[in-house]
């Protein structure tokens, strides 16, 4: 079976990334690629160099040195709104949602759809509901676009997290511990959201230190270490057991 | 790139919000606007005076004097600030625009031969052309608050000061130009025009106190703006997790200056129709009007850790803070015991609110 990693279209690719902040290392040639439809999990001790890596794909702080390459062309990022413009959305681990409003305006946060009312622009709050509870169809969440987020329960809130990445069309999702505050049962759903973003063809970068939930869903696990990359393998040629020791450093590289 | 769903979405486990546990019902706002109903019903059996047209139109002036300023400290309540120097600001605005009018409707005075001449009499002061002086003098009060209000936005946005601190500050800044500009005199509109300003102040439209009607068309433009617009998404979104607001790209700086900014213009312009109605602006004006101000939007609604809040709640806690009054003068009650029982208000209302979020 071909896989969409060995086929060759990434939608990732990062050349040799490092970033140095001042006398400290935190990476240093950093390769790797994430290929569309693919579930990555990006693993590491605390200080390991994820964040550091997720941020510089986002867009919060460019690389010292390497290059990124998203969907073949070459990109540079000065703010977030740079990456997400061009697919790269990240969830973050505490939501970022304002509880007072609805499921439907955290979707449509900072691009509310309007409609012309004479040379005011109103919001289109059926337009947007609609679409919201398309979204969530697609992800199978039993969310009310009305519902305030502030009465979800922990998988609700995620699926509202997540249609918003969706409502851009987004290419790569980058999900920064989405499991880590939930209980066992909003884990399967927000496991099950992944399996629906990986269905429609985009590429998720999971960022966790649970492997059951990294065994469940990722396709490949890539393991950091002091700022390097220490293992990429597909899941079925690994174990947990090995992971861990590639974590810990009990394994160098594999 | 939407999959076909294999069944329509159903929500088994999700049950529906009963409707009066959603909206309006469920908000401060509501109980305190059924807490309102009540009190004028109970007036209405206490005092045969209480609904008659003349005390109505009474109550109805009175509390849209700080009607106005309390829908602009909303919008910063609501994204989680504050301003305390929204009574500074109505003095100084109201001194401003009267100062100007005085000035420019005086022949002799420097600039003033642009706005003024004198008749053939030699005595009788003539604008040269009608509603300059007036809309100059309007806009000059207005734009002393705009600038106030660009200070205290910059201060809190940009600089990052807290609030609180940064209005404080204000408050006693702008309260000292005041007296630097005055002298610690009062003024008063005067020139050819003063009679128009009075008319647009304080004067009567359709039975209809003037301040009030200003109230409705602003309270209502201020509904639309909240809950129909980008902007007014945003400055909930910022009342409600402003970390969030600014990751999802909303420019955080930018709505907080242009709500103290509006925060600031409405007060500006309640200080000139106070003015108007007082007929004078003395220099101590509007002192301590800040925390009847705040206490009408608390009272109403607004949550000052941020996030809710609205014109109706900012109107209904002014009206009561008016009809209480209004009916402690009528019931014969000293009138002293007014503040002690505003303050019981406070906090009551605040307490209803959080027995309620518990139950919930």
């Amino acid at each position: 079976m071909v896989t969409p990693h060995d086929a060759g279209l990434a939608v990732l690719e990062l050349k040799g990334i490092g970033k140095e902040f001042g006398a400290i290392r935190a990476l240093h040639g950093v390769d790797l690629r994430v290929s569309p439809g693919e579930v990555v999990g990006l693993m590491g001790d605390n200080g390991a160099g994820k964040s550091t890596l997720v941020k510089i794909i986002a867009g919060n702080f460019p690389p010292s040195h390497g290059e990124i390459r998203f969907d073949g062309k070459p990109v540079h990022f000065a703010r977030p709104i740079d990456a997400r413009a061009i697919g790269i959305e990240v969830v973050y681990q505490d939501l970022a949602l304002a509880d007072n409003l609805t499921a439907a305006a955290n979707v449509f946060l900072g691009r509310e759809l309007t409609r012309k009312v004479g040379p005011f622009a109103l919001l289109d709050h059926k337009a947007m509901a609609a679409r919201a509870l398309e979204l969530f169809g697609e992800l199978r969440s039993e969310t009310r676009p009305h519902d305030l987020v502030k009465q979800m329960s922990g998988g609700q809130r995620q699926a509202v997290a997540i249609a918003r990445t969706r409502l851009s069309n987004a290419k790569l999702v980058m999900m920064d511990e989405p499991t880590a505050a939930i209980s066992v049962r909003q884990v399967e759903q927000v496991l099950s959201l992944i399996h629906r973003l990986k269905e429609q063809g985009v590429a998720v970068m999971l960022i966790s230190h649970r492997m059951p939930d990294v065994f469940a869903v990722c396709d490949r696990v890539v393991v950091m270490r002091r700022g390097e990359k220490r293992a990429d393998k597909a899941i079925g040629d690994t174990s947990p057991e090995e992971v861990t020791s590639l974590i810990t450093g009990a394994k160098e590289a594999a | 790139m939407a999959t076909p769903l294999d069944s329509p979405i159903t929500f088994t486990n999700v049950s529906k919000a009963k409707w009066w546990q959603s909206g309006l019902f469920a908000s401060q706002t509501g109980y305190v606007l059924l807490a309102l109903i009540a009190l004028v019903v109970v007036m209405n059996f206490a005092s045969p005076y209480f609904l008659t047209e003349g005390n109505i139109q009474n109550v109805a002036k009175n509390f849209s004097f700080i009607a106005i300023a309390t829908l602009g400290v909303t919008f910063v309540i609501i994204t989680g600030g504050i301003d305390l120097s929204v009574g500074s600001v109505m003095c100084f605005s109201a001194m401003i625009t009267s100062m100007v009018m005085t000035h420019i409707s005086t022949p002799g005075m420097p600039g003033a031969d642009w706005f003024v001449h004198l008749a053939d009499d030699g005595k009788t002061v003539i604008a040269n052309l009608p509603g300059l002086i007036l809309l100059v003098s309007i806009l000059a009060g207005l734009g002393v608050a705009l600038i106030v209000g660009l200070v205290n936005g910059f201060c809190i946005a940009v600089l990052g000061l807290s609030p609180f601190v940064t209005t404080l500050g204000m408050l006693s800044i702008v309260r000292g130009l005041g007296y630097v500009v005055s002298n610690g005199r009062g003024s008063f509109p005067s020139g050819p025009e003063a009679s128009y300003f009075y008319t647009l102040t304080s004067g009567v439209v359709f039975g209809m106190p003037a301040p009030f009607i200003y109230l409705v068309v602003l309270a209502v433009a201020m509904a639309v703006v909240l809950h129909h617009t980008s902007f007014g998404r945003h400055v909930f979104a910022i009342g409600g997790n402003e970390k969030a607001a600014a990751l999802t790209g909303i420019s955080v700086v930018r709505v907080k200056i242009e709500i103290y900014v509006i925060c600031a213009l409405a007060a500006g312009l309640q200080g000139i129709i106070i003015c108007g109605w007082l007929g004078s602006a003395p220099a101590n004006m509007a002192t301590s009007y800040e925390l009847n101000v705040i206490a009408a939007a608390v009272i109403g609604g607004a949550n000052l850790a941020g996030g809710a809040g609205g014109p109706l709640g900012a109107i209904v806690g002014c009206v009561l803070l008016e009809v209480i009054r209004n009916g402690l003068v009528l019931a014969q009650v000293n009138s002293y015991w007014q503040q002690t029982l505003v303050g019981v208000i406070i906090i009551a209302a605040v307490l209803v609110d959080r027995l309620r979020s518990r139950m919930a």
